[in-house]
């Protein structure tokens, strides 16, 4: 199996991938802009799991470069992680319209950009699937990240569409929606331990996910019943809440 | 947020970072405030708090791996148990291991660890042939044997004191299997365990599990531990923890009667005499890893491990002299580890000296810290000391009468500027 990264440094995704490898024997396509970083990475897993392991530069927002990248690899990955994304601030994005564009060409356009690409492959091979990470914080508006939250529901909306059209010619799509998990992102937040997942059991849902052909997996398994509580509050009562 | 030692006392509100490379921690390092590098927190006491903290564990890469001569290089993030988990199953082990295979390399390099097999390999630091050390202005160093001397004899041991340990490379043995071949003879006493471990000094690995509650002709009674790693077997990786305590075990449930019966059932269980058997070595080296989290056993008020050392000219009477103490004054606990050690290194603060050392795990109690104060002179006056990775309490007179290399440690800290930067609550206790 040859596995396709974007996204590669983020921690999350350096644990599927290091999932995929132990378990696969995957060979990996580690795409990311930071190259120093990645190829540390890439040899990391090269020694760690006997596989091979090559990182590639990958601009998530330079949509007219991804046409040209995905044309670069070769052999064509079996598989494709999309696990990059852009927290940004929320507060700042509310008055610089910059900002707000930044979290959603990071978190939606750049992802939509690059997976019809490979979906095109995919669909004309009939063959592939696509594990791709977007938030509970897409499911419902919140004034705290609602930027955020707009440009991930978005991409969790493309993603059912994309599954919709795929499924014909057996090629699946995973939607990963993951709470809170303990990286460099969320390392100076003060959010409640119970809540936060490691990156590792991350890796372990995504990938129990591909084994058992499950469509969307919560990580950890809890946010669907926090989330499934959180859509059921009549919009009257959620408009008057903090959150 | 709150962070502790492994002994779960003392807490403290401390600010953390953390870095995955080089660059963002020397930017840190440019601004920051006096810390300490905190890896996974498995020393006991209060050696890698502060009120700053700098987080090893995701600068944890393995950067080369020589598959002929078993030579690793990894960042200092990388733990023992991810070295294990990569290298065994190709026939490699680590020279030098502790108890728990859940340190970083940086935190056994800092610490300069010991394991079961001292008597013949010495510490951690002689399988490592070079690291990388980041210095307050965020330049990097090279330290070996040869290189910076004065800097690796003072890091390896050095409580991270020196600065920040980047890449290492250090050596791994071959190993046929992932068994061990293990011996088990049940000591009457002391004399009998200490003879043992005289006449068994070529086997590899040896130590003594003590029942420090034993008093009379009974005392110092043990189970004495010898391995070798096994010719045949397979090399199969480690098992995953299998059992965790969810939660601080209320204080009550050790105290000297518990702590008694549990000893008195442990060392009737093992049978006088087995020869040979085969044990994967991971319960051998770690068998408290399989309990996620055995540090809760203490209660909420924590515990504390008193290791020391004592020459071996004074062993036995030493040992004796402690023993009574401990056994009259029924603070004892389950966890009372003895061990021949081999002739000391360089080092500047590496614990081990040739002779025995002991190592107890009390609960924190108002009387306990007095009564170790008791013990701590006894130590001294057979010329022993205590580890630093397991204080939390010693005084500043103790650990300078036991560690006389500390003023060096202390010059090299003045003139590179590291008081400035790296301090933990332990350095600040102890003065150094």
């Amino acid at each position: 199996m040859q596995l396709l990264i974007l996204g590669a440094n983020s921690d999350a995704a350096g644990a599927v991938a290091a999932k995929f490898a132990a378990t696969e024997k995957a060979g990996l396509y580690l795409a990311s802009r930071d190259l120093d970083r990645l190829r540390n990475r890439a040899q990391d897993l090269a020694i760690r799991h006997q596989v091979n392991a090559e990182a590639i530069f990958f601009d998530a927002t330079d949509y007219t470069s991804h046409q040209a990248f995905y044309q670069s690899l070769n052999p064509k990955p079996d598989g494709v992680v999309l696990a990059f994304g852009y927290l940004g601030d929320q507060e700042l994005a509310q008055r610089d319209f910059a900002e707000a564009e930044r979290i959603v060409a990071a978190n939606f356009l750049g992802a939509l950009s690059v997976l019809e690409v490979i979906a095109a492959d995919f669909e004309r091979r009939g063959h592939g699937f696509i594990v791709a990470f977007s938030s509970v914080a897409g499911e419902r508006g919140r004034q705290s990240n609602y930027i955020y939250g707009a440009a991930k529901g978005a991409l969790t909306v493309y993603l059912s569409g994309l599954r919709n059209r795929l499924h014909r010619r057996d090629v699946r799509v995973i939607t990963v929606l993951p709470g809170f998990i303990r990286t460099k992102m969320t390392e100076q937040l003060n959010l409640p331990a119970r809540l936060m997942a490691e990156p590792s059991e991350v890796a372990e849902d995504v990938y129990r996910a591909f084994r058992s052909g499950k469509d969307i997996v919560y990580t950890k398994w809890f946010w669907k019943w926090i989330m499934l509580v959180i859509k059921s509050i009549p919009e009257k009562v959620f408009k008057m809440l903090k959150l | 947020m709150k962070l502790s030692g492994w002994g779960r006392y003392p807490w403290i509100e401390a600010a953390g970072v953390s870095f995955e490379t080089p660059e963002e921690l020397a930017g840190y390092l440019k601004t920051s405030a006096a810390g300490i590098v905190h890896g996974l927190g498995r020393s006991y006491g209060d050696s890698a708090l502060n009120e700053h903290v700098i987080f090893s564990r995701r600068f944890n890469k393995i950067i080369h791996f020589d598959d002929a001569t078993g030579v690793v290089t990894a960042e200092s993030g990388v733990t023992l148990a991810e070295i294990i988990a990569t290298f065994l199953p190709r026939g490699w082990f680590l020279k030098v291991t502790p108890g728990t295979k859940f340190i970083t390399l940086g935190g056994a390099i800092a610490s300069d660890v010991h394991g079961k097999n001292h008597h013949q390999a010495g510490c951690f630091s002689e399988c490592v042939l070079y690291f990388d050390l980041m210095l307050p202005g965020g330049n990097v160093v090279r330290c070996s044997r040869d290189q910076n001397r004065d800097l690796f004899l003072a890091t390896c041991g050095g409580m991270g004191l020196t600065g920040v340990v980047l890449a290492a490379a250090f050596r791994l043995q071959p190993v046929k299997s992932a068994y061990i071949r293990e011996t088990v003879i049940r000591c009457r006493n002391l004399h009998e365990v200490i003879d043992l471990f005289e006449e068994n000094k070529s086997i590899d690995y040896s130590v003594a599990w003590i029942d420090c509650l034993a008093r009379g002709d009974k005392m110092g009674r043990s189970v004495l531990m010898l391995g070798e790693h096994a010719k045949t077997g397979r090399k199969t990786p480690p098992p995953r923890p299998s059992l965790s305590i969810p939660m601080n075990l209320p204080g009550f449930c050790l105290n000297q009667y518990s702590v008694s019966w549990f000893n008195h059932f442990y060392y009737h269980r093992q049978p006088e005499f087995v020869s040979g058997r085969l044990v994967h070595l991971d319960p051998f080296f770690y068998p408290l890893d399989k309990i996620n989290q055995w540090n809760r056993m203490y209660g909420r008020h924590g515990f504390t491990q008193y290791q020391f050392v004592l020459p071996k000219a004074a062993g036995r009477d030493g040992l004796r002299a402690i023993l009574s103490r401990i056994s009259a004054a029924g603070l004892g606990s389950f966890l009372a580890v003895l061990k021949l050690l081999g002739p000391k290194n360089e080092n500047l603060l590496s614990f081990p000296l040739e002779g025995y050392t002991l190592a107890l795990d009390f609960k924190i109690q108002p009387r306990l810290f007095p009564f170790l104060d008791k013990l701590d002179r006894i130590v001294l006056d057979h010329g022993g000391r205590l580890y630093l990775a397991k204080d939390v309490r010693m005084s500043e007179q103790t650990f300078k009468q036991g560690y006389p290399k500390w003023t060096e440690l202390h010059r090299l800290r003045r003139s590179l500027n590291l008081i400035t930067k790296f301090n933990s609550l332990q350095s600040k206790r102890l003065g150094v």
